[in-house]
């Protein structure tokens, strides 16, 4: 699944199905309440998250001002540690060099973790075309690769399923059993033990790398990561080139923050860090381990006004209170990453030409922001992306720019802004019944009145009790 | 004698009155010298989250100049939403070195209104009776961007006979956001019918906000499904409740 998903269909039309999806939302509504109040639980309990949220900011700007240096010390340390390190530019640079290395390991089988990376540069279809089997064994997105659908959520990929749904995918992969949860994760975990132990090549994401080790760091719940580093002969590593801390004091307060923000949890039940191939003495670890690092457009993002978007851990707290995401879900933004970081982010990574839509869909609430464990002040990019469109690319709707040119003389021009205080009563008077303006305007009253302008303003009020200036 | 110039806000000034008017008596009430620059026009909001910030200069210029005009201790303004932009007007001038200083200045002394009477006045009982049950709306900008999360509950907890009841996702914005409401009234009534259907099960015969486009937003939609709640601003109750007391 690459960056875009569904974009054969307008985004209008693919919020109407979102809104239209009464289990989908029944879902989502839930997780967010329940994955909300576990945020709330785990920050609190840390004490003072505000400071937390400061320094897990401080961390994250500190490594974007010396990425450079940070990317060029994890590189020689992964060397030294015997694994191969590429930068790739671009998506068909990292996905060439990954199906070269499946290639010369003549892999038929390959097992993966879990990886937004590798979802944004489509590396399951090009492996897939090499003629390999790729295996998600991350339980969603297991799932997900059953049925054949896109991710609805960055950590929670089947967030948009319930366990009848689950049940009734892996029925139709030969499963005979209820739909018990248990039993379910039972069955899941006998299929995958097959992938793994038949797979000749292990492929991760990585939540974080560690510059003075040289080391990847997993975070999971269900410890697929272990199993897909420690099994294959080969391990292949692909991070966004963002994702490194200087060392694990860092590693550390940012698992914590991800952790807490994104499940709620202290911790996940596996924190994964490793490096390199297997040493002289070592019992497990690959022979072979290549870090892949892919820029995708992020240098290009450094050093603007969106810089602050590489400090995401890709922990979905934004996701999770975003009230637009809500109602319309995942699938509909279009983008592997939805919500308000997909909305900050599809724009900049593949162009506004598929995604200028998405920085308008959000009624600029804050709660985004208020949310973000490392402080990205998403609401403020969406606004900033809106500019982009109305002031550089100049292509917001020109009955908006119009309308738009319109205010701004008016309110900024005392006489004409009270003329047109005093006409709106009368102008609105043909759609007005006692009081209220209930057709007329479309998008506004086919679904809510509103009060008909006052004839008397505070203004007209004010001076006629006499305490004029 | 805190001397105070009304921001009253177009929301209010035009499709709202009653808000600005009760601002106005209330402030006076709690012996604040009320003036009204009569040349204030809008805050700017809509073109500045629509991304059309030159636009917003234009507006902001002006507003700013009306009220160095005005020469009051403070500015005060019915609205969170109204109040953020106005605070935020350092950002619009981040370079520029004759309006950057003039709209820190001017952000300085703008106050929305429940803040103000609390942080500014001291003042967290301002000797009202408004005997009804009621819930409280609380607004996205005022609490998240300007921080301002006791302020309407103290000063509600102090109205004689009026009963607060808790109301369900507080927290989850009521779909109005401006421009967005009419660019994308499919999500927006999805969220506003949420918060509809969190009003009615409250209990409460009241709903109480701080912010006139919230309440137009979420009273426009009760209106239309005939609810019988009764929507007013917190300026509203408290002035009407100063006067029964």
């Amino acid at each position: 699944m690459s960056m875009g998903i569904r974009l054969d269909e307008k985004f209008q039309d693919r919020r109407k199905d979102g809104i239209e999806d009464a289990f989908m939302r029944q879902a989502v509504s839930s997780a967010q309440n329940r994955l909300r109040d576990g945020r709330l639980d785990a920050a609190g309990e840390l004490g003072d998250w505000e400071a937390f949220r400061d320094h897990s900011e401080e961390i994250r700007q500190h490594v974007l001002e010396h990425l450079d240096y940070y990317l060029y010390q994890l590189s020689e340390n992964v060397s030294k540690r015997g694994g191969s390190v590429f930068f790739a530019e671009t998506p068909e640079e990292a996905n060439r060099y990954i199906r070269e290395v499946v290639r010369s390991k003549q892999a038929k089988h390959v097992v993966k973790s879990k990886s937004m990376v590798t979802e944004e540069i489509g590396l399951n279809e090009a492996l897939q075309e090499e003629g390999c089997t790729v295996v998600e064994s991350d339980l969603g997105e297991w799932i997900l690769q059953l049925d054949e659908d896109p991710p609805s959520h960055i950590v929670a990929p089947a967030l948009h399923k319930d366990r009848d749904a689950v049940h009734e995918t892996f029925t139709a992969h030969g499963y005979t059993g209820s739909n018990d949860p248990t039993e379910l994760g039972r069955y899941a975990r006998q299929e995958l033990r097959k992938d793994f132990l038949k797979a000749e090549v292990g492929i991760t994401g990585c939540n974080f790398a560690i510059a003075e080790s040289g080391a990847v760091g997993l975070v999971t719940n269900e410890g697929n990561g272990r199993m897909v580093t420690s099994l294959p002969d080969t391990v292949i590593s692909v991070m966004g080139m963002e994702r490194v801390v200087p060392s694990y004091e860092e590693f550390e307060v940012l698992v914590n923050m991800l952790c807490r923000s994104a499940v709620g949890q202290r911790l996940t039940s596996y924190i994964t860090t490793f490096a390199g191939t297997r040493a002289v003495g070592e019992v497990d670890g690959p022979e072979e381990f290549h870090l892949v690092i892919v820029d995708n457009k992020r240098s290009g993002i450094l050093g603007t006004q969106f810089q602050s978007v590489l400090q995401c851990i890709r922990c979905a707290a934004c996701i999770n209170v975003c009230p637009v995401y809500r109602h319309i879900g995942g699938h509909a933004y279009g983008s592997i990453y939805p919500g308000p970081i997909g909305a900050v982010l599809a724009p900049l990574l593949d162009g506004y030409e598929n995604y200028k839509e998405l920085p308008y869909a959000s009624s600029l609430c804050g709660a985004c922001t208020e949310a973000c464990p490392v402080k990205i002040p998403l609401h403020e990019l969406l606004i900033e992306h809106r500019r982009v469109i109305v002031e550089e690319k100049r292509q917001s709707p020109f009955v908006e720019r119009i309308a738009m040119k319109g205010f701004a003389v008016t309110a900024s021009s005392p006489f004409l802004f009270e003329a047109a205080e005093h006409v709106a009563p009368f102008a609105t008077s043909p759609f007005a019944t006692s009081g209220h303006i209930e057709k007329g305007l479309p998008a506004w009253t086919d679904s809510k009145d509103l009060p008909q302008p006052n004839k008397q303003t505070v203004r007209d009020w004010f001076k006629k009790r006499g305490n004029v200036e | 004698m805190p001397n105070v110039a009304l921001f009253v806000t177009c929301l209010s000034d035009t499709l709202f009155p009653s808000v600005g008017q009760a601002t106005v008596e209330l402030l006076e009430h709690l012996g604040c010298e009320v003036t009204f620059p009569f040349e204030q026009t809008c805050c700017g909001q809509p073109a500045y989250n629509s991304g059309y910030h030159e636009e917003t200069k234009k507006i902001a210029k002006h507003m700013i100049e009306t009220f160095e005009q005005a020469d009051a201790e403070y500015i005060v303004g019915p609205s969170g939403s109204c109040v953020m932009m106005m605070r935020d007007y350092p950002h619009l001038f981040q370079d520029d070195p004759v309006w950057g200083p003039r709209a820190e200045a001017h952000a300085a002394k703008t106050f929305e209104l429940t803040q103000f009477i609390v942080d500014v006045l001291e003042v967290t009982d301002v000797g009202a009776k408004f005997p009804a049950t009621a819930t409280y709306h609380a607004s996205c900008h005022m609490t998240r961007l300007l921080g301002i999360e006791a302020a309407p509950g103290k000063l509600l907890g102090n109205v004689d006979g009026l009963t607060m009841v808790p109301l369900a996702n507080v927290h989850n914005c009521c779909g109005f956001g401006g421009t967005f409401s009419v660019k994308m009234p499919d999500v927006s009534v999805q969220m506003v019918d949420e918060k509809v259907e969190s009003i009615l099960q409250s209990g409460a015969d009241v709903l109480i906000g701080a912010d006139a486009s919230c309440l137009m937003n979420i009273g426009g939609r009760l209106h239309k499904q005939g609810h019988p709640i009764k929507v007013m601003h917190i300026a509203e109750v408290l002035n009407e409740g100063v006067k029964q007391a």
